[in-house]
């Protein structure tokens, strides 16, 4: 295809470049792609929507299973400890945050201190919630060439792709605009976590190290199963399953990428309002001051 | 219009003090109070106003997080997300930033596409519709590089994909492309220093349309607006002052038009966003599909539809640049489409073009995706080329009304009021 070269041409410096890193990029190219092609379910999230709003209890078990699982591999640096006790998020109360930070397994590096040296010390509630590799490079030597991308805008940074019919897709479009639909990232998080097969499809051959699911683009994944139907992380009153545990935690990370979501959809409403009503009382005015003149 | 002179009389001694030594209020007062404007304007006239809201917005929501922004390769990403988090109503501001480019454009492609549907183009107003197609060109450029400040990855490859596109000059004159391109990305590839010479340009272009802006609202007030029926005011009975009629309706526009542009703020900041911008730029990390952001998709389509690169590119820039010569295409007699029964049906023709070309746009490019874009990419031009020449000689217009007023009271009250100034009836 011409137009495929064209492409191409456009973009010698990164093919040149993709070229002679294509070892060490195919995996973590995997990770940074969005789920093209894919089905992903729509779900009911408690945040969707024009009314929706965060619920601490589904945020703080979503904090639980990042806290027991994801933090294994991912980092979530741009969310500090503080924002886990503020309003709209998971709220755990400040000095439970406090004594977590400090309990924390990935410490904080700083200094210098007076003799010059770098130190490490535990966290405290200014600081960023740090994963166990302090650098992509680490990362990768640890992880067979794959890098585990940090989580705190992932949400937002995944949008499954329309998959229906192309005369379908402007009524799809605005169906989401009309009901304030922007729950894709979730959807997806949770369709990633629960959609490992348990038996790899005949005809399939996975490359080494990989996994297969079929809610990821390509259907090969380099993160092991994080969760499983019978590996599960149980909640304080005894329940859980995979569905709730990936449920809770894509809640999280959709909290973690938009914390001020409660606020907005709250503020929302008021700016709404009083768009609606100014127009009405200018339209009003407007008919009353032509009300003389045919036009 | 031209001999339209101000009713100011400064009433306080102060107010005569300025009038003798810079009448600025007399000015203001001939321009935006009693403007004479036309009695049958509808709402698409509201979409001036609109616009001159949304770039005052823009400037001012982007002036504030230009105090928050680091724009820095390793910086850039993180101070968005700074911005979003941690700065008091930093997520509102900075939505109403973002959105605010998408509506921007949402604005102007209505204004456009009323201007062609109407003829506002034609004689006399040629000066003010090019003066209209270079704020279009210097709103592109500066919304094409804001894009690139979030420093995600569609930020970085569009930068990367459409900077390249100067390289086609290579074809011309051989490292004439290759020198335009590392002037543009300030070293052999798209880096940081890109960034920092983007933000600087970004903050300088809002400027630059200001003042086309002020010169495109002087061309309009010596020329005066056209209106549904395309006739020039002739009788007093035609207009009516700016103030309070046009600015009352312009506030029914403009607020209506809030409600959505709120809509989005609030419900949807990133739905017109591409998830992959919230990816920082990586240039070891191709996305799948590079896409611009949704109102350049039209020209991207026609960038790709061409199967050489240098034919794209021109393509591509000659899609806006034909517009400057519209006025002189048009070959018809008649301004308004209202009364052109043949070319009525052309221009919605053109509306349906771009908007696949649109689609097509957000395509990969490949299959029968191509195909069509080709297919569009040939009407779009065709139509301004061979439709807008050829059928303005063939068509008979239908029958223009005598006046405006003629034309509001359907010929039957036209005597009574002919002389009349319609708002004090």
């Amino acid at each position: 295809m011409p137009t495929d070269m064209l492409i191409r041409r456009l973009l010698p410096l990164a093919a040149g470049a993709l070229g002679a890193l294509v070892p060490a990029a195919s995996h973590g190219a995997g990770e940074d792609q969005g789920a093209h092609g894919v089905h992903i379910e729509r779900q009911d999230w408690t945040f969707g929507g024009f009314g929706g709003q965060f619920e601490a209890a589904q945020l703080q078990r979503g904090f639980q299973i990042y806290k027991d699982v994801c933090v294994a591999c991912h980092g979530l640096k741009r969310v500090y400890f503080r924002n886990l006790a503020q309003p709209g998020g998971p709220e755990f109360p400040e000095q439970a945050v406090k004594a977590l930070a400090a309990d924390w397994p990935n410490k904080v590096v700083d200094g210098p201190d007076d003799s010059g040296k770098m130190f490490e010390r535990p966290a405290k509630l200014f600081d960023p919630i740090l994963g166990p590799f302090r650098n992509d490079q680490e990362a990768r030597a640890a992880q067979n060439g794959a890098l585990p991308p940090d989580l705190s805008v992932i949400a937002k940074a995944r949008n499954p792709d329309y998959t229906g019919p192309f005369w379908a897709h402007p009524f799809s479009m605005l169906r989401d605009v009309a009901t304030g639909y922007q729950e894709g990232g979730p959807n997806y998080i949770l369709a990633l976590l629960t959609g490992y097969a348990d038996k790899v499809p005949e005809g399939v051959k996975l490359a080494d190290g990989m996994y297969y699911n079929v809610a990821f683009p390509g259907r090969q994944i380099a993160m092991p199963p994080p969760l499983a139907k019978d590996n599960f992380i149980k909640y304080q009153d005894g329940s859980g399953s995979l569905d709730q545990n990936a449920r809770d935690v894509a809640a999280f990370l959709a909290w973690a990428a938009d914390p001020s979501l409660n606020d907005r959809k709250r503020i929302g409403w008021l700016v709404m309002i009083y768009l609606a009503v100014t127009t009405v009382l200018l339209y009003l005015g407007k008919r009353r001051i032509w009300a003389n003149v045919e036009h | 219009m031209e001999h339209h002179t101000s009713s100011y009389e400064p009433k306080t001694r102060r107010a005569r003090w300025w009038d003798e030594r810079l009448p600025v209020a007399r000015l203001m007062h001939g321009q935006f109070i009693d403007f004479p404007t036309p009695r049958n304007l509808n709402y698409l006239w509201t979409f001036g106003a609109i616009l001159t809201f949304v770039l005052a917005a823009q400037i001012a929501t982007g002036v504030v997080l230009a105090m928050h922004y680091q724009p820095s390769g390793a910086g850039a990403f993180d101070s968005i997300e700074h911005i979003r988090r941690d700065v008091n109503y930093g997520w509102m501001i900075r939505s109403f930033h973002a959105v605010g480019g998408s509506m921007f454009f949402l604005a102007v492609y209505i204004h456009l596409f009323r201007a062609l549907y109407y003829g506002s183009y034609k004689a006399p107003r040629e000066v003010l519709w090019i003066i209209g197609v270079l704020i279009f060109a210097v709103m592109m450029a500066t919304a094409f590089i804001g894009y690139a400040l979030p420093w995600g990855q569609m930020s970085f490859w569009a930068v990367t994909v459409i900077t390249n596109l100067f390289s086609a000059l290579n074809e011309v004159i051989p490292g004439l492309g290759t020198v335009v391109v590392e002037w543009l990305w300030g070293g052999y590839a798209v880096s940081g220093t890109t960034l920092n010479r983007f933000y600087s340009l970004h903050y300088l272009l809002p400027f630059v349309i200001v003042g086309l802006v002020i010169l495109h609202i002087w061309a309009l007030h010596v020329v005066g607006q056209n209106n549904p029926t395309g006739l020039e005011i002739k009788t007093r009975s035609d207009w009516v002052p700016m103030y309070p009629q046009a600015v009352a309706k312009d506030s029914v526009g403009l607020f209506a038009f809030l409600i959505l542009f709120a809509w989005f703020v609030f419900y949807l900041p990133d739905y017109l966003g591409h998830a992959d911008n919230y990816i920082e730029a990586n240039p070891l990390v191709t996305p799948p599909h590079i896409v611009p952001e949704w109102y350049f998709l039209p020209f991207y389509a026609i960038l790709r539809a061409i199967p050489s690169k240098l034919g794209g590119v021109v393509a591509m820039f000659g899609s806006i640049a034909i517009l400057v010569f519209v006025p002189w295409l048009d070959t018809s007699r008649v301004r308004s489409a209202k009364y052109r029964p043949v070319y009525r049906w052309f221009f919605w023709l053109l509306v349906i073009t771009c908007l696949a070309l649109g689609y097509l746009g957000a395509k990969p490019p490949e299959g029968a995706y191509v195909y069509w874009a080709r297919v569009f990419t040939a009407y779009y031009f065709v139509h301004f080329l061979v439709v807008m020449p050829v059928v303005g000689i063939l068509e008979t217009p239908k029958a223009l009304p005598k006046s405006i007023t003629d034309a509001v009271l359907g010929g039957a009250g036209a005597p009574k009021t002919a002389a009349a100034a319609p708002e004090r009836r």
